[in-house]
């Protein structure tokens, strides 16, 4: 099983699950030991402006020391008043360049108006972390962001005090002006900059931070930064990149993943029109960086993408994947017979609470591997030149971007430069950068600026899927109707036979672990050869429509109000884990259900074909209800006339945000259930293109009312949270409407359309 | 060789082989990169531009199909530097998430308002699905184009 075994070694793959699961207290306290406030003065051009570097001190001083305007400031006033932030992470379609600009813009009590977004350069010793995942953003950066803004502020006011002869405390702001409220004085930022950008940088334990109450910005609507450039056309995606001179390639693998170029007719492509070049890549056998294929070097992207036509490569595929899904399923089903083979949690006695119970209920829940198909297919710009490289990329993870060139290109880090472009979605699959890895292998080819375009077909055969899987569960009710125990066998794949792959672990920690006293998790692994990774709330976006639909069949059981069992089992207001905000808070919960519940109009009279669905999920640390309003014709036709949301994130930072990230998450956890499945058979993944991964259309899509609970709990993310719920939400609304359980997805499986 | 007649300026590409895909004509050859690539078989409507005021999908276009024609892109949606009421409704609601396919999204959405001044949820979906969301934006879409319409009936 080598192809099994080159992803087991692959490391990046594990990397990348890093990314996305470190614990949000950790990512917090990395960030924060990084707010080294240093300004920088004296600055060509005639305005003044005040630099805040959250890098280490040591860069900090040296920029400082050389008195030159370096662009990896992140917050700069200048004289005539014009406010510059540099937002630090890649922005995919989260909003991350919008909202992490409001914060720093709160505290600072800038005018909105005079404030100018820019993408700032990748640099990890500057910046700390920057990509784009796990939710990951908000948590780690909000306290950061906050005291940058204040430490500012805090400058400014101290300068106008110091002209003015005033305390500091008989001093406000708003709008991007100091004013002396006894007196009616007022200076702007860009009057106070001068003279602001002598004092010395406040310690940021000193700094005074607002209160809620006090917000002006954050909390609102506001629209996104990029919104003009992207509704009239302007160059911004990673795909826009032109450079003078430029060429473009493209970048054929086999089929079946792990497969090599024996020989290609590179002879007859070189001669097509348009083509310059031809020829193969043996790669670094690491299929997260670079595998063997064929680029097509050409004078314009048809031309390269035309002449892939009359590509014949002859492929050695002995190292394949030889996968077929519908031969796992077979495996699968066999193994749900049985208990894990691996013991991940074992609480309690689950055997004495099914012998004891009331009665018990067994059910086989599964789910097929996805692709990611974020709508710009893969690409990058690159250029090579003097033994270094510069690349222009819409990745999620820049920096490790940065890693991945230097090792296949055997060249020091220092020697790469790259340029964050915004990213036409991703939703986790530009966590790994293989399509950057093979720009710059071509680029150190051809020697000249070169963009490699991926096809919708190549997206769809080289992703990292998520990976599909199958839950065998037991539960018990006693004789009060309560949930009394609960068994998964979860069936899962592995590369090596030890650990699972990425985007298929379990950790423990999932619904209903820690809410009742008998609970046991076990594990089978299958080998898996395909590649697969993070896509939009790993593990929960599956795990949730099996452990979520088969409480509700429990409730049905039971006799019992599916909304009263799941508050019933949240139990007392409490943290499973006390002091971490990364687990479930049972109060949190309960809110955001009834919420919803309340929202939706749950135990309303329906007509007949007609139910709501009720499901609950926590994951990336925000708590989220939802409720699926749902009908169903004879023909098993869904009707999906409105989802409702309720979530709590603590303090929401842009609303118009926030309310379009939950209402994007329905939509994609929609589109996801209804009819979307990779599978492959012999190696090879078996849809193409949309026309077979029919992702949703405006026609079928409900409306989606949000609610958010704003707690004082410090805020996460909402890149993923929102999605999980759906799932279960709109299988056990179907159960409502029809008496129909799911427990294969897609939907497609068991003949309903839309 | 093409001829085409893109935003009202004619070009005569020499270089061009008249097969080549509308799409990679206005993106490689005249630098017009606000029409996306999404697909290449006309799933997506990412590509979408407009030709004599229809949407089409450029990707699956051949150039030769479209000489001698009004082809409209996104860069020329906004007149004289004022902005189409759609691209400022959907500025207002803050229709984007990714951006990527919403050039294609408001070139379907001028050709229904320029047929349909008052459409409803239904016209708006039957115009709109041949354009894919992969961020699932819809809701914002159907919103922002009734809004535009308003506006344009209170203008007329």
């Amino acid at each position: 099983m080598k192809a099994a075994e080159r992803l087991a070694r692959d490391p990046n793959l594990k990397a990348v699950v890093r990314e996305v699961e470190a614990s949000l207290d950790a990512a917090r306290r990395q960030d924060v030991s990084r707010r080294t406030f240093l300004k920088l003065t004296g600055l060509a051009g005639g305005g003044l402006t005040l630099a805040f570097y959250l890098g280490s001190p040591s860069v900090a001083q040296s920029q400082e020391a050389t008195g030159e305007f370096a662009p990896n400031a992140f917050l700069t006033i200048s004289s005539d008043g014009s406010i510059l932030i540099y937002n630090k992470n890649p922005e995919v379609g989260q909003g991350i360049k919008t909202a992490f600009p409001m914060i720093v813009a709160e505290e600072l009590d800038a005018n909105w108006n005079h404030v100018r977004i820019e993408q700032s350069p990748i640099d990890e010793a500057v910046y700390g972390r920057q990509a784009a995942g796990g939710s990951r953003s908000i948590p780690s950066s909000w306290d950061q962001l906050r005291e940058a803004g204040a430490a500012a502020r805090a400058m400014l006011v101290s300068a106008a005090s110091e002209m003015w002869g005033v305390p500091v405390d008989e001093c406000s702001t708003a709008n991007s002006i100091v004013t002396h409220d006894a007196t009616g004085r007022q200076l702007t930022y860009g009057e106070l900059a001068e003279s602001a950008a002598s004092l010395p940088v406040p310690d940021p334990g000193s700094l005074m931070l607002k209160a809620r109450d006090d917000y002006r910005l954050i909390g609102k609507r506001i629209t996104g930064v990029d919104n003009e450039k992207i509704v009239t056309g302007q160059p911004l995606f990673g795909i826009d990149t032109t450079l003078p001179g430029m060429v473009y390639a493209s970048y054929s693998k086999c089929p079946a993943t792990g497969g090599r170029v024996r020989d290609a007719n590179f002879d007859e492509i070189r001669s097509l029109p348009g083509v310059q070049d031809a020829f193969a890549l043996e790669g670094n056998d690491t299929v997260t960086e670079l595998m063997p294929g064929v680029a097509i070097v050409g004078d314009s992207t048809w031309a390269t993408q035309s002449a892939r036509t009359s590509l014949r490569v002859d492929w050695d595929e002995s190292e394949a994947s030889t996968d077929s899904w519908s031969g796992l399923v077979e495996q699968a089903q066999g193994l749900s017979l049985q208990t894990g083979s691996e013991t991940i949690r074992d609480f309690g006695n689950v055997e004495e609470a099914f012998e004891g119970a009331d009665q018990t209920l067994e059910a086989f829940y599964s789910y097929p591997f996805v692709s990611h198909a974020p709508l710009e297919p893969q690409n990058c710009t690159a250029w090579y030149r003097d033994g270094g490289i510069e690349i222009w990329a819409p990745s999620q993870t820049p920096q490790r971007a940065i890693q991945n060139v230097a090792n296949v290109l055997s060249i020091p880090e220092e020697r790469v430069t790259l340029h964050q472009t915004r990213i036409g979605g991703g939703f986790g699959r530009r966590l790994l950068n293989d399509y950057v890895c093979e720009v710059a292998a071509i680029a150190r080819e051809v020697g000249v600026p070169v963009k490699l375009q991926w096809s919708r077909e190549d997206d769809m055969a080289h992703d990292f899927y998520r990976p599909g899987g199958f839950h065998a569960l037991k539960a018990s009710l006693d004789g009060t109707g309560r949930l009394s125990g609960w068994e998964d066998h979860f069936i899962t794949f592995t590369h090596d036979g030890r650990s699972p792959v990425s985007g298929g672990e379990t950790r423990g920690g999932e619904f209903p672990e820690g809410l009742l006293d008998n609970f046991r998790l076990t594990q089978s692994m299958l080998t898996l050869a395909t590649p697969t990774g993070p896509w939009r709330a790993p593990r929960s976006n599956a795990i949730a429509f099996a452990v979520q639909s088969f409480y509700h069949e429990l409730a049905v059981a039971a006799g019992r109000d599916h909304l009263e069992m799941l508050l019933e089992i949240m139990g007392e207001p409490r943290w499973l884990e006390e002091g971490n905000v990364g687990v479930l808070n049972t109060g949190r919960a309960a809110e955001v259900i009834k919420l919803a519940a309340a929202q939706a109009g749950w135990g309303q009279p329906l007509p007949p074909g007609r139910g709501l669905g009720l499901a609950f999920y926590f994951s990336h640390a925000g708590h989220f209800a939802e409720v699926a309003d749902v009908s169903v014709d004879g023909n098993r036709r869904l009707s999906v006339h409105k989802v409702t949301v309720a979530g709590d994130v603590g303090p929401i930072v842009n609303l118009s945000g926030a309310e379009n990230q939950c209402q994007g998450a329905v939509m994609d956890g929609l589109s996801t259930m209804l009819g979307l499945e990779i599978t492959m058979e012999n190696g090879r993944v078996q849809q193409s293109n949309f026309h077979q991964y029919p992702l949703m259309r405006i026609n079928n899509a409900p409306v989606v009312d949000v609610h958010f609970i704003e707690s004082d709990f410090p805020p996460t993310g909402l890149g993923e949270p929102a999605l999980p719920p759906l799932a279960p939400a709109i299988c056990n609304a179907i159960y409502a409407a029809t008496g129909h359980r799911v427990r294969t997805l897609p939907l497609s499986k068991d003949g309903f359309s839309v | 060789m093409v001829r085409l007649n893109v935003n009202g300026k004619e070009h005569v590409l020499e270089e061009v082989d008249a097969s080549t895909p509308l799409l990679w004509v206005l993106r490689d050859h005249l630098g017009l990169v606000g029409t996306k690539f999404g697909c290449g078989g006309g799933y997506c409507g990412a590509c979408t531009v407009q030709l004599n005021g229809r949407p089409i999908r450029s990707c699956t276009t051949p150039s030769s199909a479209a000489e001698g024609q009004a082809i409209r892109t996104i860069e020329s949606l906004a007149a004289d530097g004022i902005l189409h009421p759609l691209q400022a409704a959907w500025i207002e609601h803050d229709v984007p998430q990714c951006g990527y396919c919403q050039a294609g999204q408001l070139m379907s959405a001028a050709a229904l308002l320029a047929r349909n001044s008052s459409p409803s949820d239904a016209d708006i979906d039957s115009a709109m699905r041949g354009n894919l969301c992969r961020c699932g934006t819809y809701q914002r879409i159907r919103a922002a184009i009734h809004s535009a319409a308003e506006k344009l009936g209170g203008a007329a």
